[in-house]
């Protein structure tokens, strides 16, 4: 099923990505907050992996090239500014998305229905924090505007349409830009203005390419899976 | 990764059908089992408990759902309950996770928010008098020590995913509140 590896996939490298910040963020809060979305995001991906088919050999026996995973999700964290643009632009699309498949009557509607509310609060704190560093120092500002500029290019393909998904793209896409470019606003940021499709934009997760990060984080997460199979403890 | 997950066709909910004087019996049962991180609220206070039914003799199947996605309490909450109904006589107890209707905070009970504020959690708002959707942030929260109402936000996620971090301008005392979900 692709559509439930696609948004499983983006649920499951995200909350990796998160986890990585356990012990390296700037303050106590942050490494809690950090922690317990990458903990929602765990949850999503379980319930959405399992209508693909068994959790653990999915998320762990999988090589690189097939996962489905958009390349956003897979960027590696750089400074806390970073993390929040990447946090900014996921979250407010998979809450528009979530809201979406929720009120449809496809396999995703249940968990939708029930993780938009989680997401909700994954977007809040991101857009508090855009807001906070935007209109903050004069360094906070200009390591925010950095993120979001760097990650810009891998925007376009969250509204690639994903296959079983019954989503107005164009629609939810519309939607997206104008939520950010009114949080950029308040922050005293711009909307970034590169290129985020055609030759020179990224994107083709969706199609199991991916950044060159993504293999060393997959050599991570699945080091223990593939060394001790069946380990619990 | 024990517990059961929801199967791609939902199966009629075992809630809503009446229940058998035994049924009825176990799902009280079931349902006192405590909270595994809120110890002071039963899974019935909390809201978690959809259904039991039994499937035959010795064979029980109960419905559970989870407050947050990725609760990690889910498991050890599947686990007490199968143990509680052994204890009384049940072999075969099946704990099976449902999604939909999506759990909301107005689940709680008044007598699991009472407790809740009485082990200093300030509960959750109803939600119904939240503006603004699924993140109220208009409401005043009430220090759950002093019961004064000036207190501020710390951090959108504490010490679980269900509760936002606060400190009381009165008294001085941070605190945790149950989130509106």
């Amino acid at each position: 099923m692709t559509a439930a590896l696609a948004l499983g996939d983006d649920a499951l490298v995200l909350s990796h990505r998160l986890g990585e910040w356990a012990g390296h963020a700037p303050v106590l809060e942050e490494e809690v907050a950090l922690a317990n979305i990458a903990l929602d995001l765990l949850g999503q991906a379980r319930v959405l992996l399992s209508l693909a088919g068994d959790e653990d050999e999915l998320a762990y026996l999988r090589e690189e090239r097939a996962f489905r995973n958009v390349q956003l999700v897979e960027q590696p964290n750089g400074d806390f500014a970073h993390t929040i643009a990447r946090q900014l632009y996921f979250s407010t699309y998979q809450e528009l998305l979530y809201e979406r498949l929720a009120r449809g009557t496809g396999p995703f509607a249940p968990l939708a229905a029930k993780a938009v509310k989680e997401v909700a609060y994954h977007r809040d704190h991101a857009e508090h924090w855009t807001l906070r560093l935007g209109d903050g120092t004069d360094e906070s500002h200009e390591r925010m505007r950095r993120g979001l500029d760097a990650l810009w290019r891998f925007t376009g393909e969250l509204f690639e349409p994903v296959e079983g998904c019954d989503v107005e793209w164009d629609t939810l896409h519309d939607a997206w830009l104008t939520r950010i470019t009114s949080v950029l606003e308040r922050a005293t940021l711009t909307v970034p203005e590169g290129p985020r499709r055609g030759g020179w934009a990224a994107g083709a997760g969706r199609q199991g390419l991916h950044t060159e990060p993504f293999g060393r984080m997959l050599a991570e997460m699945q080091h223990l899976h593939r060394s001790h199979p069946g380990a619990t403890w | 990764m024990v517990t059961p997950r929801p199967p791609a066709t939902p199966r009629p909910p075992a809630s809503g059908t009446t229940l058998t004087p035994l049924e009825e019996e176990l799902l009280r049962l079931a349902g006192s089992v405590p909270d595994p991180e809120l110890p002071m609220v039963s899974l019935a206070e909390l809201g978690v408990m959809r259904g039991l039914r039994l499937l035959g003799p010795g064979r029980v199947e109960v419905e559970l759902t989870p407050t947050y996605t990725g609760c990690p309490a889910l498991e050890s909450m599947a686990t007490d309950i199968e143990r509680v109904l052994h204890d009384h006589g049940v072999p075969e107890v099946a704990v099976r996770t449902v999604l939909s209707p999506p759990w909301t905070t107005d689940a709680i009970s008044a007598e699991g928010r009472r407790k809740l504020a009485e082990s200093g959690i300030a509960p959750p708002a109803p939600r119904e008098a939240a503006a603004g959707g699924p993140v109220p942030v208009a409401l005043a929260v009430r220090c759950p020590h002093c019961g004064s109402t000036e207190t501020e936000l710390l951090s959108r996620f504490s010490s679980t995913a269900c509760k936002a971090l606060r400190r009381c301008a009165a008294c001085g005392e941070p605190f945790d509140h149950f989130k509106e979900l």
